[in-house]
């Protein structure tokens, strides 16, 4: 299938490949069963100019889109997308202080996070508040000097690796969700601390973590766009940041099926190679046509979204949706096809089977996704 | 500091493969690498130029198409690069070669340190280097697996050695040659591969850098390949085991038996 990239795409798309095979593959297993922080790849795709490709050029980035971020994804998960989620929750504690932050934060951080100085993290999540993120309780209160942190985030990526964190919390408690706002807070602030560590099924090289807020005072300048925007601004950036999750699932229904492939080319069973078989030509044809499927709607719904156009609540759920969905299913039939090895922690494909599961989960579920979707199509039909 | 790199185009195998009719490698099919050994040298002339500041200069010898290599180069640190090309320097030995390379060194002036692989995977000879330090009249060092200090003119380096290893104290200007052991080289930056997509890639001809053309290429090589072959393998090795007395014994029966002691 020919995507049209341009030659910058292509060499991003390259650059990333050649990394995840020279530096991630030889330790990714270890990684995922030491749980460990992948912190020397992370300086690797540093150096590698990687972060710079989501920051606007005047904050010495490349300037590049969703199109880019997802190429990067998509490779560095096709090899191992714990490190890619690592990687990937930059972008996305990043984008509301680079598409609503004032122009002295943006001064301030951007410059660092491109040079892969300074990870960052997202946290919306609490306890109360999952699929219903109206059901936050932390609040920023506004005192002397700033803003009065209080409150827990948990399940947050990157949580305790990353320097800065885009914290959303209730500036006006008696305005529900209408009084939620954004700020940047910075690592070793006092009255910010890190809670319980997460032990996961899948992406295990990724850190997730409890972030405790008490009383932790951060200045008034921290504040990401206007007071009372927090929702709005959390909704926009999760939409514009789903194709990247669907490009993580792309990568890992990619990898699976190479692997599958490979597998089933050298097994000889029946005295024969077991890809000789109809049954399993059936399901690698499959396996094959919903990943090229969930590329072509991942990278249309990152260019539309780059195309600056509002209306992509729709496009960028149904990527995610679609190539997450596509991600357990190949994933599992790649286990299938390379029968008991395929089980083993010997193989790679147990790993992506338990690694493609969070993609259904996290950045909104496929169930809560699917019912967005659905609005949007009574939307349509309302108005036609 | 002022750093020349001196980079090999090799294929990208560690298995030549050798046509037995012709006599010559077959290239076929295969990619055109970086010699391995190279960007170990590389990669150490852009951390020094990291730490002292100066320029590092990425030269070749070879065909029109190394200048792919060398863009590859700047994507890797180099700051310019240099193809040294021409018909005439068309089959040169390590000493031909190594007078072409001297002759790119001398016409770019003043150069505090001239870096190159501990040898080719192609032709494995581990002599270009030290030929060219010869001619250039600097002080050399070969299998260089961690330079410790340069300062006032002064360079200190660790060399492994099959016995262990040795510290070398030398001069500058010097040429060196490094081992795998002495960095981990980087990848590519992407800001590296966009410039290297404009870079131009100056082509310096035995003209340009005023050669004698009896020193070049075919004619200025004293040395001529014969024959290129796989050699068999068909010796047949014993092991003897048991106590050291027996082992000892049943040895030298063999070496009588064979008339050999
Ligand atoms: C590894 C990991 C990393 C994460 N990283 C981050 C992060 O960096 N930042 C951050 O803020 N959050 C993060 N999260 C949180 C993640 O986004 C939430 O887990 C996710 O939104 C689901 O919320 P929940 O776990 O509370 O599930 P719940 O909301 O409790 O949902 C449980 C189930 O019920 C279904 N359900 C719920 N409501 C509905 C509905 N209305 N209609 C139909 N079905 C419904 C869901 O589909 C789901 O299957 C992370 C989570 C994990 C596991
Ligand atoms: C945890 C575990 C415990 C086990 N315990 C035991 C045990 O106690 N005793 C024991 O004897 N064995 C045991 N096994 C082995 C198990 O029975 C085999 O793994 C199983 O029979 C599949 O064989 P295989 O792994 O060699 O897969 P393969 O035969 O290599 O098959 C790989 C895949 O190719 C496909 N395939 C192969 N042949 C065909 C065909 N002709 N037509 C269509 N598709 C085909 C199938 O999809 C299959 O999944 C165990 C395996 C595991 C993983």
């Amino acid at each position: 299938m020919q995507y049209f990239l341009t030659d910058e795409q292509k060499t991003i798309k390259e650059l990333a490949r050649k990394l995840a095979e020279e530096r991630i593959l030889p330790v990714r297993a270890h990684l995922d069963e030491a749980e460990e922080f992948p912190w020397p790849i992370i300086k690797d795709m540093a150096d590698s100019d990687l972060f710079r490709v989501f920051v606007p050029a005047e904050y010495e980035g490349l300037g590049g889109g969703c199109l880019e971020l997802s190429l990067v994804v998509e490779e560095l998960s096709r090899v191992c997308s714990g490190v890619a989620i690592s990687y990937a929750a930059t972008a996305l504690g990043s984008y509301t202080l680079m598409d609503f932050g004032s122009e002295e934060l943006k001064r301030k951080f951007l410059p660092d996070i491109a040079a892969g100085k300074k990870l960052c993290a997202f946290a919306l999540t609490e306890s109360t508040a999952g699929s219903d993120a109206s059901g936050i309780r932390t609040t920023a209160e506004k005192v002397e000097g700033g803003y009065l942190l209080n409150g827990t985030k948990q399940f947050i990526t990157n949580g305790g690796e990353a320097e800065l964190y885009t914290i959303i919390a209730l500036t006006d408690k008696s305005k529900g969700p209408r009084g939620a706002s954004a700020f940047m807070v910075e690592k070793g602030t006092p009255g910010f601390t890190f809670g319980k560590k997460e032990k996961k099924m899948g992406i295990r090289a990724s850190a997730t973590c409890e972030l405790v807020f008490q009383n932790c005072l951060i200045p008034e300048g921290n504040i990401i766009g206007r007071p009372g925007m927090g929702f709005i601004m959390a909704m926009k950036l999760l939409d514009k940041s789903r194709p990247g999750v669907g490009a993580q699932a792309l990568g890992i229904a990619q990898g699976a099926l190479e692997a599958a492939y490979e597998y089933t080319s050298q097994r000889i069973q029946f005295g024969q190679a077991i890809i000789n078989q109809p049954v399993v030509q059936s399901m690698l044809a499959d396996m094959s046509i919903q990943v090229e499927a969930a590329r072509a709607l991942i990278y249309a719904a990152a260019r539309y979204a780059d195309s600056g156009a509002k209306d992509i609540t729709e496009s960028s759920a149904a990527a995610k949706v679609f190539a997450s969905d596509v991600a357990m299913r190949v994933t599992t039939d790649a286990v299938q096809l390379c029968g008991g090895a395929g089980y083993m922690k010997d193989y790679p494909l147990e790993k992506m089977m338990r690694d493609a599961k969070i993609t259904q989960i996290y950045e909104g579920s496929n169930q809560v996704l699917r019912s967005a979707v659905a609005a949007e199509l009574r939307k349509r039909k309302a108005k036609s | 500091m002022n750093i020349v790199v001196c980079l090999k185009q090799v294929p990208g195998t560690t298995e030549v493969k050798i046509n037995p009719e012709t006599n010559t490698l077959i290239r076929q099919g295969i990619k055109n690498i970086i010699n391995p050994f190279d960007s170990y040298a590389l990669e150490e002339g852009v951390r020094l130029k990291e730490k002292f500041g100066g320029k590092v200069t990425a030269i070749s010898m070879g065909p029109a198409q190394a200048v792919d290599m060398l863009k590859e180069t700047i994507s890797l640190g180099a700051d310019e690069a240099v193809l040294l090309s021409d018909r005439a320097f068309a089959g040169a030995d390590t000493w031909a070669t190594a007078y072409t390379l001297a002759g790119a060194v001398r016409k770019m002036g003043q150069i505090d340190l001239i870096i190159c692989g501990r040898q080719s995977t192609d032709g494995d000879t581990a002599q270009v280097g030290p030929e060219m330090a010869e001619m250039l009249g600097a002080a050399f060092t070969a299998y260089v697996c961690q330079i410790e200090e340069i300062s006032a003119g002064q360079m200190r380096v660790k060399r492994m050695m099959d016995e262990g290893y040795e510290i070398i104290q030398s001069t500058l200007p010097a040429v060196i040659t490094v081992t795998k052991e002495i960095n981990i080289p980087r990848l590519p930056s992407l800001r590296g591969v966009m410039k290297s997509k404009s870079a131009k890639i100056p082509i310096w001809t035995l003209q340009d850098m005023g050669l004698d053309p009896k020193k070049v290429g075919l004619n200025g090589s004293f040395t001529r390949v014969v024959k290129i072959f796989t050699p068999q393998h068909d010796k047949k090795a014993e092991m003897i085991h048991g106590e050291p007395e027996i082992q000892v014994t049943c040895l030298l029966g063999k070496l009588r038996e064979g008339g050999l002691a």
